[in-house]
């Protein structure tokens, strides 16, 4: 299982990449919900989001996973790709499979969140 | 019961070794997934699966009386069968409620096993124990569920289960046609019966194996090319057929009418446990019935969600089964609707509140899934 040294990491199993704004879920947040075949997109573009402010929703056929903002800012892109392959977000999820592109407001917020050395140990991996 | 220590079948390392994902499944520590639901739902559906069915309990009967009690607890008709067959049938209450769902095997005159739900071991054994008609008890024994783990239960289902497992028995088992048993020695062992039977709409077979064997038959049907198949594929298979689930789509509260198991029940056949109840319910006409749906919003559907009628203002049912099809990448879901033509005709229009939106549904025509080969 990879994490990243570049990205943030939440308890809610979300990344975050400081330099380009991108977020999604982790590769082990993936792998616990299993083959996911919908994403309800319900944070719009343009749209003002909090720190754990639900974003949406992840269905996998096993269960069904709420999004949470890693961060403050505004949201600037959906992955439009995800609506016809939902599964790149178990095949990539760093990459492909990313959620939503934000713009952080506060970058100090940041320093709230683990590096990959303590969400690896968040997770038991 | 939930003080117990969850249960191991004789399979539980193999799981282990095979990097399954093991979930406490009615006391019992089971696979939910290997690879991965989706990648096993397509292999069971194209290829082949292999299911640990252990978990289920399975209790032996001898003597006269065995027909006489069968017949009491059941809704169907065992007096039809013969040496070698087997049938599905519900096991109701006095009230029409349902006990549970069961195989009934018969391998001989006086010799039958009945293959029970694992959610309902205990429960099972007990009704039927307190409901020995006085006629069956002279000649009559029945062992317990725990005595049928002498036998392990491994399920072996797809287009290639029937080859897989042929190459590996002594006898032919190309003819055996679906609810027919035969013993047979496989990949050497002996006094395993083969059942035809499943739970995933494909050909395929349940096999009763000596327990100490059990492990030496899983390893001989993966040398073959079958894939281990978790409770997760499990559930997707059985629901795009459509097959009742225990504890979901049935139980106490539902009878085999309303849920769709008609051709279950064979009141001709005499008196049995539930019958008036049961007869009252043709006659009147249940007021409810569990219908397929399928959604055409986006979204996935699951076990209790609300249905509503086609504009969403009134509550009309609940979802009793649901998820994403693997087959048809659609969701899909069953689930209790009012006998009406405007909820229950395929084509009518409903809503399912998830997750507190409405989205739209429709009623469809089950099972959800048919064979390539099988479309006229």
């Amino acid at each position: 299982m990879k994490f990243p040294r570049n990205l943030r990491y939440t308890e809610d199993h979300e990344w975050i990449n400081p330099e380009t704004g991108l977020m999604g879920i982790t590769d082990h947040a993936q792998d616990q919900l299993g083959d996911v075949v919908y994403l309800d997109f319900s944070a719009k573009s343009n749209q003002s989001i909090a720190h754990k402010d639900v974003l949406g929703t992840i269905e996998s056929v096993k269960t069904v996973s709420d999004i949470y903002s890693p961060i403050s800012g505004k949201i600037l892109d959906i992955n439009e790709a995800l609506a016809k392959s939902p599964e790149l977000v178990n095949t990539d999820p760093y990459g492909a499979g990313w959620l939503y592109r934000v713009e952080i407001a506060d970058h100090s917020e940041l320093d709230g969140l683990m590096d990959a050395d303590a969400y690896i140990k968040h997770t038991g991996h | 019961m939930s003080e117990q220590q969850a249960r191991r079948t004789p399979l539980y390392e193999k799981h282990k070794a095979h990097h399954a994902r093991i979930v406490d499944f009615a006391g019992w520590e089971m696979p939910i997934q290997y690879e991965g639901i989706v990648a096993e739902h397509n292999k069971v559906r194209q290829h082949a699966g292999l299911f640990d069915v252990s978990h289920m309990g399975r209790v032996e009967l001898f003597g006269k009386g065995a027909l006489t009690a069968i017949q009491h607890w059941i809704t169907n008709d065992a007096a039809r069968l013969s040496d070698g067959q087997s049938l599905y049938t519900p096991i109701c209450y006095p009230s029409g409620g349902i006990v549970d769902d069961c195989l009934v095997y018969r391998l001989q005159e006086a010799h039958y096993i009945i293959v029970i739900n694992a959610s309902n071991r205990d429960k099972d054994f007990a009704w039927f124990q307190e409901n020995i008609p006085a006629e069956a008890k002279a000649d009559l024994v029945m062992k317990t569920p725990e005595d049928g783990d002498k036998w392990a239960l491994i399920a072996i289902q797809g287009p290639q289960a029937r080859s897989m497992l042929n190459a590996l028995a002594t006898t032919d088992l190309t003819p055996l046609k679906h609810n027919q048993l035969t013993t047979t020695t496989l990949a050497g062992i002996a006094e395993c019966m083969a059942a035809c039977t499943g739970y995933t709409g494909e050909d395929g077979f349940e096999i009763f194996v000596p327990t100490q064997k059990a492990t030496a038959l899983w390893d001989a049907l993966i040398d073959k090319g079958a894939a281990p198949i978790g409770l997760g594929a499990r559930d997707t298979l059985r629901m795009e057929m459509r097959y009742p689930l225990y504890g979901n789509d049935i139980d106490q509260t539902t009878n085999p009418i309303e849920a769709g198991l008609s051709w279950t029940v064979k009141p001709e056949k005499g008196p049995f446990l539930g019958r008036d109840a049961i007869l009252e319910q043709i006659q009147n006409k249940p007021s409810r019935r569990l219908v397929g749906i399928q959604l055409t919003d986006r979204g996935v559907p699951r076990h209790g969600y609300k249905i509503f009628d086609a504009d969403g203002q009134n509550e009309i049912g609940i979802l009793t089964s649901g998820g994403f099809s693997p087959s048809l990448q659609q969701s899909i879901g069953i689930g209790y609707v009012p006998a009406l033509p405007q909820y229950t005709k395929p084509g009518s229009s409903l809503t399912i509140d998830i997750r507190n939106k409405k989205l739209a549904a429709q009623v469809v025509k089950t099972p959800f899934y048919t064979k390539p080969n099988e479309i006229a």
